[in-house]
This record gives C-alpha cells, structure tokens and sequence, in this order.
C-alpha cells in the first residue's frame, strides 16, 4: 500500500509485531506463571521464568518501541499524513498503547530509588497496566484477523 | 537504664531531623514517617546476646497478623505446586517462617585473637528500593515513606516472586490463606508471602518496634536513616568494626554494626533456606535506573531519525522535481 511512499514501513511493522510479541512474553514472566505451567521447561524457554532477565527484556523492548512510536509519529506527521489518514482501528490501537504506554511509565517511576507512590495508586497502575494490555491484544488480534491496517490512503476515503 | 538511653536516642534523632519536643517513650511524627522521613535500624552486634527476647516479642505483638490457614487445603494443579505449611510448626524459630519474623542467628568467631560466638536477630532488611515490591505484578509487596516494605496479605496471591527477587530469599509462603481461596485455588496463587513489618501499626501509634522495645541490650535503635548511618560508622570507627546494609542491594534501612568483617560472619552462619546470607550484594534494580534514562531519550532519538529522514525525502523529492522540470525546459 504504503511501500513507495514509506519503502521502511515493511522492517518497522515486523520489528513492531515481533517487539510487541517480546512484551507480552515478558510480560506474562512477571507473573509466576511460566514455572508453574511448565512453559519454562521447554528447552530454550528457561529464560522466561528469570525475573530479572525478563524484566531486563521488557525495559529495552519499551525503548525499541519508544523510538519506532517517535519515527513513525515523525513520519507521520512531516510526511504521512498528507496522503493518508489513520484508520479508525488506528486510533484504537493508538489510544490503548497510550494508557498502557502511560502505566507502563508509572510503573518505571515506581522502580525508581527515590519515588515512593501510594500503596493503592501503586496497585491501581500495576493491575490497569495488565488490564489495557489484554484489551490491546483482544484487539490487535481482532484487527489482524479483519485485516484492518494502519493507514488508510486518503485518495481511497474520498472515493469511499 | 533502657528507657533512658532509649530516650536520649531519640533525642539525638529528633535533633538531627531538626525537629524539636519530645516525651515520655512514644515516637515523635518524624520518627513516625508522617513526614516522609525514611527510618532505618541499627543493630549493634556486639551487645546481642542471644536471648530471644525480640523473637517472643515479635511473635506476641504480631500474633494477629499470623496466618490461619484453612484445611485441607485446596488442591492445587499442576502436582508440582508444592502446599507450603508451616501451621503445625509455628514454634520453629532457627530460621525464618511465616510465623517467626526474625530469629537469632550465630556464628563462631574470634574477636581480637579471642574465640566468641556472636548473635544477632535477622529479618527483612527493609530495603531502600525493594525489588519485591518493585517486581510484585499485583502491588501487594509495596514500601512506605517511612523506609518500610511490607507485604499486604489480603492482596498477596502467594506466588512467591518476592521471594526469587529478594537477595536474601527472605518471604516465606503460607498455604491456605489470601484472596487466591476466592479466585482460582487450584489454578493460581498458592497462600500470602510473610516477614517483617517493622510493626508499622506501632509506629503508626507512635511505639516503637517490638523487637525493639522488648531487648533488654538495647541492641537495635530505629531513627532517620541518616542519622543511623552516621551513628553506624561512628561505632565502626570507635572499634575498628564493619558496617553491613549502607550500600548492600543500593541500602538498606537495617544496618549491622559488627567487631568482625562480615565475609567472616557469613562463613560463619549457618545457611539454607529460611537463614539468610551476609553476602556482598549489588543493587538489584540498578538495570531500572539505567533503562530508565534510556527510556527518557528514546522517544526524541525516534522523533528525531524520524523528521531527519523526512527532510531528507523532501529534499530529494524537491531535486528530483526541479531536474524533472529543467529535462522539460
Ligand atoms: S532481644 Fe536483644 S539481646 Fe536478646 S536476642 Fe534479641 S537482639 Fe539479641
Ligand atoms: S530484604 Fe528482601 S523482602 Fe526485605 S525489603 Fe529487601 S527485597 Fe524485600
Ligand atoms: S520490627 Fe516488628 S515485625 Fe519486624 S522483627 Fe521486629 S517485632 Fe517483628
């Protein structure tokens, strides 16, 4: 669709999906979970019930999706957006990556030596962090399964 | 005697937090952590000397707090969800349980060419940035103001990740009680995770711990933690002793104070589970600060490859065009 226009789009929608597969993954491995369910004992697995490698992981794959959300944002807005338009389940997706985007920094704040939140503002971010990140896969999962990208050209809305 | 020197500490707290009044034995706010003064301990090793009286104090003031399991317990799936029951033997005080929240620990030593055994309590370290809270997925395990982890047993599902990201191993887990009995028992949690509270609900009253209170050696001192620090190395230096906590998993709010190097100690202790370590130990979050700053840069690193790469587009859009338009001419 977007191929000439932004010949890139290709690698970030697959760093993209792989990155956010590492998230959930990690994710999950917060939760003692893997060990449990023996997911940990398949060879090469073993890593997930590692708190703090899993951890680790989620950290840098939040600054990976920092810097794609900055380019593309940029993209979007020098560039994109003079042809195409966000697609409605764009929007959704966008607003949903916000709020676990924005609990997700809380979060980070907390682990922070020298911040200290309140003990019920601490497990309202945690549990609404887990919350808006199964909304978002519910989601995600519903738009690949329609097929619903991203953008949409704007030239193909007009003619809608 | 104890009330005095007790007192006269307090005194020297108060006047190191730069506040003023004081009476009788009850804590003044600052110490309270009403103005979000971290409190750390001091354990002054030299003057335990094995009593246990803080042991019984804490199993009495905290008595309440003690789970009280159901039975039998649900049956818990996969079968390697092992039940972790320590209701039958809550009298156990050589290590750390759900029901003893600190006990004395020894160890063999020779202090100035003269063989001594030494005690001292051990407990939650009440760290500065506690990874059990900091990792705790339901934000049950959470630190206070005033310098406290503790873990909320109404909220806590058991799963005992507290405990894996503590350096010292120090929650110990309960079967049969906490919220996971109203979710799914047998799928998810397995008890409530137990230590140390550093009796919050007496320091919220203005008491003081009661491990504290109750050591007829007076052993342990609680204040702000500079303070404790200070005092920490003035004993250091007094008699040529090692300080353990100040900088162990980034600080702690408990500080020892030994005659002997602690490597020395932790040979000397025994350990195992539920008997925790004097090891060297680094600060356990200190990948969240660094990734943390990352993380702050990484949004305007995208921003700003991200509008570099769209200037360069318009300017070769833009050359394109004008040979576009001058092959025309
Ligand atoms: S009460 Fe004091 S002297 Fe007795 S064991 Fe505890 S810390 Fe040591
Ligand atoms: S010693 Fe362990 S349980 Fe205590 S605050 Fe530190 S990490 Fe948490
Ligand atoms: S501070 Fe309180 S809870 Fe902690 S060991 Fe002492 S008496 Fe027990």
């Amino acid at each position: 669709m977007n191929q000439n226009f932004f010949p890139e789009y290709k690698y970030i929608s697959r760093a993209y999906i792989f990155i956010i597969f590492m998230m959930c993954l990690t994710g999950f491995g917060q939760m003692p979970i893997f060990k449990r369910y023996y997911i940990a004992d398949i060879p090469g697995l073993g890593w997930l019930a590692q708190y703090y490698l899993t951890h680790y992981i989620h950290y840098i794959g939040a600054i990976l999706l920092f810097v794609i959300s900055g380019y593309c944002a940029a993209a979007y807005f020098f560039a994109g957006r003079h042809h195409f338009r966000l697609t409605r389940s764009a929007y959704i997706r966008v607003i949903l990556l916000a709020a676990i985007t924005v609990t997700g920094i809380f979060r980070v704040l907390k682990n922070l030596p020298d911040i200290v939140f309140s003990p019920n503002f601490t497990m309202f971010i945690d549990i609404s962090h887990l919350i808006f990140m199964l909304i978002f896969l519910m989601a995600a999962a519903w738009f690949l399964f329609t097929k619903s990208g991203w953008l949409m050209e704007k030239a193909r809305i007009s003619e809608n | 005697m104890q009330k005095i020197s007790r007192r006269s500490f307090l005194k020297a707290g108060l006047a190191a937090a730069g506040t003023v009044g004081i009476s009788g034995l009850a804590l003044p706010s600052s110490l309270r952590g009403a103005d979000q003064t971290p409190l750390a301990t001091l354990i002054d090793i030299r003057k335990c000397v094995g009593c246990e009286a803080c042991v019984d104090a804490c199993k009495e003031a905290n008595a309440d707090k003690f789970p009280q399991p159901q039975k039998p317990f649900p049956k818990m799936y996969p079968s390697r969800v092992k039940v972790s029951d320590w209701s039958d033997k809550k009298e156990v005080r050589n290590r750390l349980t759900p029901y003893t929240w600190v006990f004395i620990q020894s160890a063999e030593v020779v202090v100035d060419g003269e063989k001594q055994t030494l005690t001292f309590p051990r407990r939650c370290m009440h760290c500065q940035n506690p990874p059990c809270a900091d990792l705790c997925p339901w934000g049950a395990a959470r630190k206070l103001e005033n310098g406290i982890t503790l873990i909320h047993a109404d909220i806590c599902l058991g799963g005992q990740k507290c405990k894996a990201v503590c350096p010292w191993s120090i929650p110990e887990q309960q079967t049969g009680v906490g919220l996971y009995l109203d979710i799914l028992p047998s799928l998810a949690g397995n008890g409530v995770m137990f230590k140390c509270d550093r009796c919050y609900n007496r320091l919220e009253k203005g008491s003081l711990p009661a491990c504290i209170e109750n050591c007829p050696e007076n052993v342990q001192t609680i204040g702000p933690r500079e303070e404790i620090v200070r005092q920490a190395h003035a004993i250091a230096k007094e008699i040529g002793g090692y300080i353990y906590g100040e900088t162990e998993n980034g600080g702690t709010n408990t500080l020892y104070v030994s005659p002997v190097p602690f490597e020395t100690l932790n040979k000397a202790v025994e350990k195992g589970p539920g008997q925790p370590h004097f090891n060297k130990v680094g600060d356990s979050m200190a990948h969240a600060d660094n990734l943390a700053k990352a993380m702050i840069i990484a949004p305007f690193a995208g921003l700003a490859a991200g509008a570099v790469r769209c200037y360069k587009a318009a300017k070769t859009i833009a050359a394109s065009a004008d040979k576009g338009a001058q092959e025309e001419k």
